[in-house]
């Protein structure tokens, strides 16, 4: 075979032709994903540093305290460990299921390399105490559905069933839904300014287009951690709008415009707008221009006109802009960090906490896995809707 | 045919590019980098650390800021290469750490022996740096006719009307929460260790819930109280004193059960330049250099020797001034350890509600 004849098959070339393209999305697209899933469900810390105990903890009954053919193997398993990086997750993990377990395995580790066949219960009480191997047991599996509860505020019960956690102790759902909720009013405040807004764009022509459609595209090549900080200049105490209200005679007392909701939603809004405008303007730009006076010439009042002709013929505008706003939201971390109160953090920050502070990566993956699900099913719907327009009507 | 050729020389050009670039990187090595918490601590240690140390030994020393956060730390060493070296991190990070097998092991001989330091102050991953407290500050200017003096006055909203500021974290302020409902500093980790105690801590805390404002960076609390937003705060004790002097404010600080702990140097594993980041160290912290840090900035000194040479107009400044220190609290690094990703979580769905 020729070195040319492995190329002369179309396919091939063009597969060659997208290599780069197929490595990029293989390396820096599928691979972290499968990563985050991974991490969300797994944690093979303990079953790998500990298999001994693993297996024999399976069917550990949870009464009292573990046989000693259990707490053996336990010691086995430790001597044998060479990983002090390993075991540092393997006690990470632990601590993450009941508090204590950082300062229990650094004594224990130390006391079994000492004196391999030491009595655990001699080294801490704790090892009395059933707590602390049901925490080894709930943990000995690979695979586990407890980061993905715990991002919902939920739990399994000593008998196995999914159960709310107790209140106070987790605000995951909480944040969640406020997530949720915050972005909703984004998009609904981007669609109360942008639809106008594009109707007007798309009805003018000339400098008076070219205008207003840089000021949306404006915002769009400028950071975003610039805009939030402008926000934060204009909305403070003692910023542009509360200096002028005040010098006006209007308040005597400045607003409260930062670090609160309003503060939130604003910012979000102003730096979201573009995505809103941009799908309804190209939609509406191709609605032909005589319709609305077609629409007068058979006696339909402007109200009228807009409602029956204009209003579903962007429609398709709408939902794309109304989607893109949304899902874009429901990721903010920067503005509602800079601009909202202690109330007002969305679910990103969550995980922001999960991986800088606490190494939790399992946690963060398990929150960053609920809110891909939420987009990809958003998306679903999204695509659906934009694919075909007279059904969506 | 040509096509095919094309393809083999433009596979080569890449091919020569990335081997040109990967050795490129490989070829560099980093100098050494050392990482502190910034702002005009970071200015100070620059001055007095980092470019002498240069000087001494001809090699340009890069310092970089950062926040705390174990994760970061942890991500570093676990990624393989960590591309800083020497880290001055909170006690809680250096246990965590240690423990982990995520710092290298310090030379106790060139650092002049583990005696040579205040307890907790030399560990077998750490070197302690600085002592430094939490504590409440309020304007003297503006607090003219009650001021506090514990935090049962900090929660007094009769007393001393207006906002408080406290640090967001369940850390310290879970403390203070408690000697405010009467528990002495000697017995709040005793309680703490409690699920009542920490029941009780939260249920004070809700009391003063409408009076409170949270802040997160070192400098906030100081301009809050500066402009009048909060009438009291928490406040990283040096930055007061340093604010008195370059800006003539009259800050007041409260050192009665203020919370002290102790800031260590720590080498990531497998660093880089971790020979000359133990060579960094003993610098840093040799007697006669580490002296010179509390005439910038209030904190203490962990290193006996370094204490006994600061002058005394600074000393007084400091937590670790004796008559400072006899009514201060020592952090439970311990408690925290075991205990914070619990409490933390619980304290971050107290202040989202």
């Amino acid at each position: 075979m020729t070195a040319s004849s492995r190329f002369r098959s179309p396919g091939v070339r063009a597969l060659i032709l997208i290599a780069p393209l197929l490595v990029f999305l293989g390396l820096f697209f599928v691979w972290p994903l499968v990563t985050v899933i991974s991490q969300a469900v797994s944690d093979p810390a303990v079953s790998r540093v500990l298999p001994q105990t693993a297996a024999a903890i399976d069917d550990w009954d949870g009464e009292g305290v573990p046989a000693p053919e259990i707490q053996a193997a336990f010691r086995a398993d430790i001597v044998a460990n060479t990983d002090e990086q390993a075991m540092g997750d393997v006690t990470r993990r632990l601590n993450s299921s009941k508090s204590g377990f950082r300062s229990l395995m650094g004594k224990t580790v130390s006391a079994v390399r000492e004196t391999p066949d030491i009595d655990l219960a001699e080294v801490d009480k704790r090892w009395a105490d059933p707590v602390f191997w049901k925490a080894i047991q709930d943990n000995a599996s690979p695979y586990t559905d407890a980061f993905l509860l715990a991002s919902l505020d939920m739990e399994r019960d000593s008998s196995g069933s999914v159960a709310a956690m107790k209140e106070g102790t987790s605000a995951n759902f909480t944040i969640l839904m406020r997530t949720l909720w915050t972005s909703a009013l984004v998009t609904l405040c981007c669609l109360v300014i942008g639809l106008p807004y594009a109707m007007i764009a798309a009805s003018v022509s000339g400098w008076k287009r070219a205008v207003l459609l840089g000021a949306v595209l404006l915002p769009l090549w400028t950071s975003l951690l610039v805009r939030t900080a402008a926000w934060m200049i204009i909305l403070q105490d003692n910023g542009i709008i509360n200096q002028s209200l005040m010098g006006i005679g209007v308040i005597s007392e400045p607003l409260v415009l930062i670090y609160n909701r309003f503060g939130v939603v604003l910012a979000m809004t102003h730096v979201l707008l573009p995505f809103m405008v941009l799908p309804i303007y190209s939609v509406l730009i191709t609605v032909p221009g005589n319709l609305m006076s077609a629409a007068a010439s058979l006696g339909a009042h402007p109200v009228r006109a807009f409602l029956r002709v204009l209003l579903p013929l962007s429609l398709r505008g709408v939902i794309s802009g109304a989607l893109l706003v949304f899902m874009a939201s429901i990721g903010y971390y920067i503005t509602p960090a800079l601009l909202g109160g202690a109330a007002d953090q969305m679910i990103s920050s969550v995980i922001a906490d999960y991986s800088i502070k606490s190494a939790n990566w399992s946690m963060a993956a398990a929150i960053g896995l609920i809110l891909l699900v939420l987009t990809l099913a958003l998306y679903a719907v999204y695509n659906r809707l934009s694919r075909d327009p007279v059904q969506a009507r | 045919m040509k096509n095919n050729h094309k393809i083999t020389s433009f596979g080569k050009v890449l091919a020569v590019g990335a081997a040109m670039a990967l050795a490129g990187t490989a070829a560099q090595a980093r100098d050494l980098t050392v990482v502190s918490f910034g702002g005009n601590f970071q200015d100070a240690q620059r001055e007095l650390f980092f470019k002498p140390f240069a000087e001494k030994t001809g090699k340009p020393l890069l310092d970089e800021a950062w926040e705390g956060g174990y994760g970061v730390l942890q991500a570093k060493v676990k990624a393989g290469t960590p591309n800083w070296d020497v880290v001055q991190v909170e006690a809680e990070e250096l246990a965590l750490g240690c423990a982990d097998g995520i710092y290298e092991k310090l030379d106790w001989e060139k650092l002049g022996g583990k005696d040579s330091y205040i307890p907790g102050g030399a560990t077998d991953c750490g070197a302690g740096h600085i002592v430094w407290s939490v504590a409440i500050a309020y304007d003297g200017n503006k607090l003219t006719e009650a001021q506090p003096a514990s935090w049962a006055d900090f929660w007094d909203v009769e007393k001393i009307p207006g906002k408080r500021a406290l640090r967001k974290s369940a850390k310290y302020a879970l403390e203070a929460a408690l000697m405010a409902d009467g528990v002495s500093g000697a017995e709040v980790y005793d309680v703490l260790a409690t699920p009542e105690g920490v029941d009780r801590a939260f249920a004070k805390l809700d009391e003063l819930r409408p009076n409170l404002v949270w802040w997160e960076a070192g400098a906030q609390p100081l301009s809050m109280l500066q402009t009048g937003d909060v009438v009291m705060a928490s406040v990283y004790n040096g930055r007061i004193t340093g604010l008195n002097r370059t800006e003539g404010t009259n800050l007041k600080l409260v050192w009665n059960e203020s919370i002290y702990a102790v800031d260590s140097w720590v080498i990531l594993a497998g660093a880089e330049n971790k020979d000359a980041g133990q060579d960094f160290i003993a610098f840093a912290n040799a007697p006669e250099n580490l002296s010179k840090l509390p005439e910038h900035i209030a904190y203490g000194l962990p290193v006996k020797a370094a204490a006994e040479l600061i002058p005394a107009e600074f000393a007084v400044d400091l937590p670790t001034w004796p008559e400072n220190l006899a009514v201060s609290v020592n952090l439970d690094v311990d408690y925290w350890v075991d205990n914070s990703e619990e409490l933390t979580e619980r304290f971050n769905a107290w202040v989202a509600q």
